[in-house]
């Protein structure tokens, strides 16, 4: 959707991603201290995450069984052996001075992840995910840096993408994809605010005819999906700016600047590292067994793809309402719930889609705290459906259902909002309505059509919304064509 | 990003540079002193090099055992007056320390 000047589409675009996720686990993934977001500084801390010497790590099992989780998600060959490598770096915000990572034997390889951009489908290759550990929080001051240790051990999952992406579009739609995925699967809760789900760049382009790669540029710790597509719609045109000018790109570490809407080169010393990788002597292999793998890919949800597909084939929804109500799992749960219990597959889309969606996202509430069950909503469809009560009646009960809860027909019956359908109130109000309006009577008999719509109106009025609009027009009619 | 990094040349110890990334103030007399010390070391590397091992697996670990967990439930950690008690400097709870990225 993003094109410079037309010189896009001499060049070819090549981008990986390397996405770090927060697992969503009770504690640290090497000590007992909670993995939770928002507390004081340095208060869920011990001497193993604060890096004192003579502490020893013990590796959280659920962090295996997470990772694990998302490469059976992502279609990844698990290692039945896995082992745990140091890397060194000198950095304040990392205690031990090294971090615990894993290096030629990660818990999965190879995999894939579907996307969509613009309706085209594209599946790009994931090369490996292991299991790591977060680093610390610094913030800055005018002479000095303050550390806060609460997030340093939370077990944090790197998935590394093949450099198959070739647009900041698909970008998008990769870290998209890979969100959902890892909702459904309870792998994380993919909060971006509170930094979940943090990306490096690696990009680069080169022209159409030439073979060999360009010369790769980093972005680094993107924390959101749109800054990760704005910043690649810079640098990808940076970069052409600079080959068409007959320049050449030197490989270096970038920085995106979300303000100024630009990426920055970082000095050389700012992320001058040398690894030394070498193996971690203070942790044991991971050693899966089969039956192990196998038990847990059998807890594997559907994944939302899939479910999508479902939702088209089994209710008979359109490729977009599959979409959005299968975007969240719990939205999904919901409707599936409800269009079970209603059995009107379209009508429970409809009022999720418009009706619901529009309530959650003005009082923002999540779909798991809405207080109209489905059970609530499949009963006010079946209220609608069997002309208890009509439309605008419905959605006066659906706003009442969604902020207090309760039983539709319950409602309908406290606020007297049942149709009126029995023929002599009926007769009554019609009978009113002509008596007041004889200009309108006249008006339809001398052809003009749309005055019994002001009829109509008039009955609806006088019966306070609750007359059934298609008997009154039906009666109308035949009174004003007979009389 | 990590392979090319970590691929250098394990025999030879730049003291000055290695000094610099953990950031270490070594003096004009201790440069020298600490190379000449670790060359030392690393020939004695270079001497057990010459073994051959190509048919031994590589040990990480002394004695042999693997999968050994702890269960993802919390236990209490330091009290944060407790954490903090021996930093030189804190502020608002924060441990301070000279100021990053120079």
């Amino acid at each position: 959707m993003t094109r410079g000047a037309g010189d896009l589409m001499d060049y070819r675009v090549t981008i990986g991603l390397e996405t770090h996720v927060q697992l969503k686990t009770q504690t640290k993934i090497w000590c007992g201290c909670r993995n939770r977001f928002g507390q004081p500084p340095n208060t869920d801390v011990c001497p193993v995450c604060l890096g004192y010497p003579g502490t020893l790590p013990v590796l959280n099992r659920e962090s295996v069984r997470l990772t694990v989780m998302a490469g059976l998600m992502l279609g990844c060959r698990i290692n039945e052996r896995s082992t745990f490598d140091r890397k060194s770096y000198f950095y304040p915000d990392m205690p031990k001075n090294y971090q615990i990572s894993q290096y030629d034997e990660p818990l999965c390889l190879g995999g894939r992840l579907e996307i969509e951009v613009n309706g085209r489908k594209k599946s790009i290759g994931i090369t490996r995910i292991h299991l790591e550990e977060d680093v610390g929080k610094s913030i800055h001051y005018e002479q000095s840096s303050g550390v806060d240790f609460n997030r340093a051990g939370t077990p944090l999952m790197e998935i590394v993408s093949e450099p198959e992406i070739e647009s900041a579009d698909e970008a998008f739609a990769y870290l998209t994809a890979l969100k959902q995925v890892l909702l459904y699967g309870g792998i994380s809760d993919c909060n971006l605010e509170e930094g979940n789900i943090r990306s490096d760049i690696n990009c680069s382009v080169r022209p159409v005819e030439r073979e060999e790669l360009g010369t790769k540029i980093e972005i680094k710790n993107m924390n959101t999906f749109r800054g990760v597509h704005r910043s690649l719609v810079y640098e990808i045109s940076r970069q052409i700016n600079v080959l068409n000018d007959g320049g050449s790109i030197s490989q270096e570490t970038r920085r995106w600047n979300d303000e100024t809407g630009v990426t920055e080169a970082m000095r050389t010393k700012e992320y001058a590292h040398d690894y030394r990788y070498f193996p971690e002597p203070d942790l044991m292999p991971v050693v899966l067994t089969r039956e192990q793998i196998e038990g847990w890919r059998a807890t594997i949800p559907e994944l939302p793809g899939d479910r999508r597909a479902r939702f088209v084939r089994e209710y008979g929804l359109s490729e977009y309402d599959a979409g959005v109500l299968s975007a969240d799992r719990n939205v999904a749960d919901y409707y599936e719930e409800a269009a079970r219990a209603s059995g009107h597959f379209k009508a429970v889309s409809n009022w999720i889609m418009t009706d619901m969606l529009h309530a959650m996202s003005e009082g923002a509430i999540p779909i798991q705290e809405v207080k109209i069950t489905p059970g609530a909503l499949a009963g006010l469809i079946d209220l609608v459906d069997r002309q208890v009560i009509n439309r605008p009646s419905a959605k006066r009960v659906f706003t009442i259902l969604f902020e207090k809860g309760g039983n539709p027909a319950d409602i309908v019956e406290q606020e007297g909002l049942s149709q009126v359908r029995d023929t002599e109130s009926l007769e009554t109000y019609i009978d009113e309505a002509i008596t007041a309006h004889p200009q309108s009577v006249s008006d339809y008999r001398s052809g003009k059509k749309a005055a019994l719509k002001f009829l109509v109106g008039q009955v609806m009025r006088l019966s306070k919304g609750k007359a059934d609009p298609q008997m009154a027009l039906e009666m109308l009619r035949e009174r004003l064509d007979t009389g | 990003m990590m392979a090319q990094e970590s691929s250098k040349n394990t025999r030879h110890i730049d003291v000055a540079y290695v000094a610099q990334l953990a950031r270490m103030q070594l003096s004009d007399k201790e440069v020298p002193l600490f190379q000449d010390q670790l060359n030392h070391i690393l020939h004695h590397v270079d001497t057990l090099m010459r073994l051959d091992v190509d048919d031994v697996e590589p040990t990480s670990h002394p004695f042999p055992g693997e999968n050994v967990y702890r269960d993802d439930e919390p236990r209490e950690g330091l009290a944060h007056e407790a954490a903090m008690k021996n930093a030189p400097k804190t502020r608002a709870g924060f441990y301070v320390v000279p100021k990053i990225l120079e």
